[in-house]
């Protein structure tokens, strides 16, 4: 329990390392004017070895944390260990990237991004879990870090991708550009509404217990850990002295899903209204200075670097791997399920990047348009697949 | 059609946008323009040459990137509609009927609507192999337009190349440096330290590295067609044998599919994690519940003997002993047997005993082996009980007539037909296992004693003789992406103009920015006049002004 116990302590430090990294970052690309100082200046110098140091004890995490549970395979079988995991690539992709290219901008942007992952993976718990028997395999290891490297490289492009547009879009005037770019940024602080709102409800223990019956007709149980407001079907409260659902819900809706989905997305719309109260101007605009020291050039050869570096991990580990592992464990190694398909989706609509990019010429807005859009896949893969569709993956 | 001659004497082929040799551009677009496009060196591709017959007219189509990346999008978006509802593999029903009451049961109208349009099982649709069909079309017509007028221009230029040619590259320099000559030797000794090939003719160098990384396209496109036949190869017979087989425990069956093969099941195992086993553990114990921790099938494999008749159980040669757990399945002869399911306690025997009502007086007791079922179990001197008729997975009443869902006993009822020297005609009374039915009023009954059970696995036993060529695919696209992504195509031309005046330009597949800074290297070192990247209006002023490397 001990290791595990150091394990968490690693990931705490790692998560506050990020944070000052960022802030060390932003003071990078406050105080310098040209393309020239900005390279080699010391907050940048400091921010990097803050990220690095933060890099470090992520990776001890996993280390101990692999260790602790004793079954041989990498923390990556469940949501909370995976996303984590996670988390730490994207940083080290960051990293590997940084040094070829030496932007501090693209850490302001690509460390936030990183500590909401986490904060999001602990939303999940968090305990030491055993291995099913389809998941005790070495190629759990293998497939699963490959892919969630593959896939933080490509979220590196989406970072440039969105530094880019940022500098780019003009801001001052209304255009569909400028409000996607508006909704990317409502999106994340929807994320952040999640987080905010559940670890809010977590702190003070809140749970309220029904059962109900399900799409098969059969008696189940449920714990709601926020104030239910929407209940599930027939249910009858374990827990009288809580709140009372406003109104209940067919069989083939999970009230459960769609109350935690209801006060995250108030939340954020809450936390939205009030920056805009505040600010009296788009979000975008308040990261926008920050982006504007970056180089638009720099910045496109990094979104497509990051795609070229990534894609082939990513095609060797979430397709190459996979196939291979689900053919020994399932006995096919393509099955159609939902995964899978969106494994395929993220690798087809990353495959129309590159032609586009090379034989269209769509590089700049589009192209980062393009990268940010692939991060939503995979995002989309990452979350609403394992959480809402229902399939050989959901482990979580 | 006729050849262009270039100005410089090399004849072209038709359609020809830059001469093969130096680089000239041949059409009147080319020439207005300010850059010129390089993608495939500017040579003439048949899609952009020939438009007139049907061929063509196809060709053309199926070369587009354009038509390209459409297909892949629409493939994408049907992809992921299909994942929306669960498919119809999915589904745990067989008949269409129940199928569509799924769909309706559980996602209400839109459920409907999935399962009218077909989506329910879209990966198997008409029109979506189609779309892959066409997918592969256009990356075999895509790839050939394009990658033979590429060798054939990439073989044939010219270390010189005309000043046209080099005026409208991206990367473009020209000044006086203080001895053209002397910046030559040292550029060409810099570039080879740099690991690039050099070659030089008259007053100009063309230094050229990772040429072979413009393969990589063509090699990962040709992976990925090795896969698309290998998946269409399954369609054949004998390529691909997929079955599934349920055994007991105890039992021994012919392999489906593998002929001359036959499996026994000795036991089957599963395991659960348990707090006091698995400590770390215990927390997720306690929210999960119990969490199986292992599914084993231990199994012995005997093969038919070449003497032996076939389906002669006795003429079995023992192969081998194996435990067959998930990730670990048995091979055999090119066969893989996978564990995929399992049935516990399910029932094996049932033991009965018959009695007189009235005295409660026992005439002895039998059991019936609900696999094999005997017609008649002999109980005593004129005493014996006939199975009349026998229903393994009772499901209720039909038109008067009782009715087996299965072959499988989950559930089984008898017509028992029981005989006694008090009644030698017999009576008739029909058993479920909490449930006695009787016609007339009987004197005896067969009473439930105990039942035996035992556990059947779910094996599913597959052949694929296309794997090897489908991984053969995958490592050939792995190969040909990693050649196109990790390496690049840069050329950097060096040419003397008039007195010490020096001309640079420079191009790459990808990654400008690598070959901006090997190009700033062999500029310092040779002392090579500034150079301007075109296509960034933000750096190249600080270029100027800075040091950067």
């Amino acid at each position: 329990m001990e290791l595990a116990s150091l394990s968490a302590n690693l990931l705490l430090v790692s998560f506050i390392a990020y944070l000052v990294a960022t802030m060390f970052f932003g003071g990078a690309v406050k105080g310098t004017n040209s393309e020239a100082t900005y390279q080699n200046n010391r907050w940048g110098n400091i921010a990097i070895v803050i990220t690095i140091i933060g890099f470090i004890s992520h990776l001890g995490y996993f280390v101990l944390r692999w260790i602790a549970t004793g079954h041989g395979q990498a923390p990556v079988s469940n949501m909370f260990e995976f996303t984590t995991a996670f988390g730490m690539m994207i940083v080290g992709a960051f990293i590997l990237l940084f040094f070829i290219y030496r932007t501090p901008s693209l850490g302001l942007f690509a460390l936030p991004l990183a500590v909401i992952i986490i904060g999001y993976a602990s939303m999940f718990p968090r305990e030491l879990s055993p291995l099913i028997p389809a998941l005790q395999s070495y190629w759990l290891t293998v497939h699963v870090i490959t892919a969630a490297i593959g896939e933080a490289i490509l979220a590196i492009s989406a970072v440039a991708g969105l530094v880019y547009l940022l500098k780019n879009i003009d801001l001052t005037k209304k255009s569909k550009q400028r409000f996607w770019l508006e909704s990317v940024m409502f999106t994340l602080i929807l994320v952040v509404g999640f987080i905010l709102s559940s670890s809010t409800f977590a702190v003070m223990g809140y749970e309220a217990k029904f059962t109900y019956v399900n799409q098969n007709e059969q008696q189940a149980q449920v714990v709601y850990n926020y104030p239910p407001l929407f209940g599930m079907n027939e249910y009858e409260s374990l827990t009288p002295d809580k709140m009372t659902p406003l109104a209940e819900m067919p069989a083939i809706v999970n009230g459960k899903t769609l109350t935690t989905l209801v006060w995250s997305v108030a939340t954020g719309i809450v936390l939205y209204l009030l920056l805009r109260l505040i600010l009296r101007r788009p979000v975008a605009t308040l990261f926008q200075p920050f982006a504007k020291k970056a180089n638009s050039q720099v910045m496109d050869e990094i979104g497509y670097r990051s795609v070229l570096i990534g894609f082939p991990v990513f095609t060797l580990g979430a397709l190459i791997f996979a196939m291979i592992w689900a053919h020994e464990a399932w006995s096919r190694f393509w099955g159609w399920d939902p995964k899978e398909v969106w494994a395929l989706i993220t690798w087809l609509f990353y495959a129309a990047y590159l032609h586009l990019r090379l034989s269209r010429g769509w590089e700049g807005k589009k192209s980062a348009w393009l990268a940010v859009i692939g991060f939503i896949i995979i995002m989309f893969n990452l979350i609403a697949v394992n959480l809402i569709i229902a399939g050989l993956h959901s482990y979580a | 059609m006729s050849k262009i001659t270039c100005q410089c004497g090399h004849e072209n082929p038709f359609g020809t946008v830059l001469c093969e040799r130096c680089g000239r551009p041949q059409t009147e677009e080319a020439k207005k323009s300010k850059l010129i496009d390089m993608r495939y060196e500017g040579s003439a591709r048949r899609s952009q040459t020939y438009k007139k017959s049907i061929v063509d007219k196809i060709w053309n189509f199926f070369s587009s990137v354009k038509i390209g990346v459409s297909i892949i999008i629409v493939v994408l978006a049907t992809s992921a509609i299909g994942t929306l509802f669960p498919q119809k593999l999915f589904v745990p029903a067989v008949r269409e009927v129940d199928i569509a009451a799924y769909y309706e049961k559980h996602y209400g109208t839109a459920g409907v609507l999935y399962y009218k349009l077909g989506f329910y099982d879209m990966y198997n649709s008409w029109w979506f192999i189609t779309l892959i069909g066409m997918l592969g079309i256009s990356i075999i017509i895509a790839s050939i337009d394009r990658v033979i007028p590429l060798y054939k221009s990439l073989k044939k230029q010219r270390t010189k190349r005309h000043v046209s040619f080099m005026r409208r590259q991206r990367i473009y320099g020209l000044g006086t440096v203080a001895d053209a000559d002397m910046s030559m030797t040292k550029a060409e000794e810099k570039l080879k330290a740099l690991r690039y090939k050099v070659k030089t003719e008259d007053g100009a160098i063309l230094a050229e590295r990772g040429r072979f990384s413009r393969w990589g396209p063509y090699v990962n496109h040709t992976g990925l067609i090795i896969f698309l036949l290998g998946v269409l190869l399954r369609g054949l017979p004998g390529f691909y044998v997929d079955e599934t087989l349920w055994l007991r425990e105890g039992e021994t069956r012919a392999i489906p599919g593998a002929p001359g093969y036959y499996l026994e099941n000795n036991q089957f195992i599963l395991d659960t994690y348990s707090k006091e086993d698995d400590a770390v553990f215990s927390q997720a114990i306690d929210r999960v519940g119990t969490i199986v921790s292992n599914y084993q099938s231990d199994v012995t494999l005997y093969k038919e003997t070449e003497s032996g008749l076939p389906g002669q159980s006795e003429q079995l040669e023992f192969v081998k002993d194996y435990s067959i757990i998930v990730n670990k399945p048995l091979n055999f002869d090119g066969f893989n047997v996978f564990q995929m399911d399992y049935q516990l306690d399910e029932l094996k025997s049932m033991t009965f005993q018959l009695t007189e009502k009235a005295s409660d007086t026992s005439l002895g007791e039998f059991t019936v082996d609900l696999i094999n079922p005997e017609p008649t179990y002999r109980l005593g001197e004129g005493t014996y009980v006939e199975l009349k008729d026998f229903y393994p997975d009772f499901d209720g009443m039909e038109d008067g007539e009782p009715k087996s869902k299965s072959p499988i006993p989950n559930n089984p009822a008898f017509i028992f037909k029981m005989v006694t020297p008090a009644k030698p005609d017999g009576e008739m009374s029909f058993v479920e296992i909490r449930h006695t039915l009787e016609t007339e009023m009987n004197d005896y009954k067969a009473t439930f004693l105990s039942a035996e059970t035992r556990d059947a696995t779910g094996l599913v036993i597959r052949k694929d003789k296309t794997l090897y060529i489908l991984l053969l695919g995958g490592i050939i696209f792995m190969i040909g992406v990693a050649q196109g992504s990790y390496w690049n195509h840069r050329r950097i031309w060096i040419q003397k103009g008039e007195g010490d005046e020096l001309f640079v330009a420079g191009h790459t597949n990808k990654n400008w920015f690598g070959l901006k800074k090997d190009l700033d290297k062999v500029k310092d070192f040779a002392n090579l006049p500034l150079y301007e990247d075109r296509q960034d209006a933000e750096s190249s002023s600080d270029e100027v002004k800075g040091d950067n490397s």
